[in-house]
């Protein structure tokens, strides 16, 4: 039997974005969702020092934000970002991947309230935080 | 008092040109979401190629809330940067050769980025502009919207703050 987490892996890693960023779903359940993604130099922002592009980094907790909504148990059948607010604490270091963490706390029938974290191999300094709403589509 | 006569347009041009061409072909990240930059005058307009690694939803299809972000962050943080090297670029405070030769300044850094996705992004190019709201000694306020076919009916919009580079003309 084929369960919801592994619908929800091949779901998110079939998102041609998400893949083109390597993105990679390591942990999603009850409202979490983890991703990883690889350091890529295709996404460095600034060639000085190697760091990430920030535009990347939102690219990741957008992603993780809408699996959290998907794996939510109120189960919606879909989700769309209405609105994200991403905070950057300090530069991922280069070479180390990025791993996002996002929760799901709150969910109305049709809003869908997330906070996420960004981390790379130090995981007492968040590299990025962020929160948003997401729709709820509800199935026909 | 002596004027000095008006520069050739197109030694203008070619400074502004190559001074632009040096700001948005060193980050990697630009050429990845095939976002390039059109200018006349100080104003920049970014477009964002389209590509179908930028969707985000097969079926519908829609673009990626992420690509949109980042295409937005990417507009913001160029317009910001333009505009802080823009009187030293044409006074010739920074001479463009050391620009061109990958010698950038240090650029403005991203506190936080606010975005609201209007409607859903379409699979074809969409175009940006940026507006700095204000910009003071050691923060700035910027604002972006993004467009596809019809200018008025923006897709997404985002604010951005960022904190700039101390000078050391100080």
């Amino acid at each position: 039997m084929v369960d919801k987490a592994t619908i929800a892996r091949h779901f998110i890693e079939a998102i041609p974005h998400s893949k083109a960023l390597g993105m990679v779903l390591t942990e999603i359940g009850d409202g979490i969702a983890e991703i990883m993604m690889d350091y890529n130099p295709a996404m460095i922002g600034d060639p000085q020092t190697g760091v990430i592009h920030g535009g990347a980094v939102s690219a990741l907790m957008d992603t993780c934000g809408g699996a959290a909504v998907m794996s939510h148990p109120d189960a919606p059948a879909g989700t769309a970002t209405i609105d994200l607010r991403i905070d950057y604490m300090r530069g991922a270091t280069p070479g180390q991947a990025i791993r996002a963490r996002a929760e799901c706390y709150h969910i109305t029938r049709s809003v869908a309230f997330v906070r996420a974290t960004a981390f790379d191999e130090d995981a007492d300094k968040p590299v990025a935080t962020a929160s948003g709403a997401f729709t709820v589509e509800r199935a026909k | 008092m002596n004027r000095r006569p008006p520069e050739p347009v197109q030694i203008v041009k070619q400074r502004r040109d190559a001074a632009l061409a040096a700001l948005v072909g060193g980050v990697p990240y630009m050429q990845f979401m095939g976002i390039g930059v059109q200018r006349r005058g100080d104003e920049l307009t970014a477009t964002m190629t389209y590509d179908e690694k930028l969707i985000g939803n097969p079926l519908l299809p829609a673009l990626h809330g992420g690509a949109t972000a980042a295409f937005l962050e990417v507009t913001a943080m160029i317009e910001i940067s333009w505009a802080m090297l823009w009187s030293d670029i044409e006074s010739g405070a920074i001479d463009v050769e050391t620009l061109v030769a990958g010698d950038l300044p240090r650029l403005p850094k991203t506190i936080d980025f606010t975005v609201d996705y209007l409607r859903s992004g379409l699979p074809r190019d969409a175009y940006a502009r940026a507006k700095v709201t204000r910009s003071g000694r050691r923060y700035a306020s910027v604002q972006v919207e993004a467009w596809q076919d019809n200018r008025d009916k923006l897709f997404a919009q985002a604010t951005c703050h960022f904190l700039m580079p101390t000078r050391n003309d100080g």
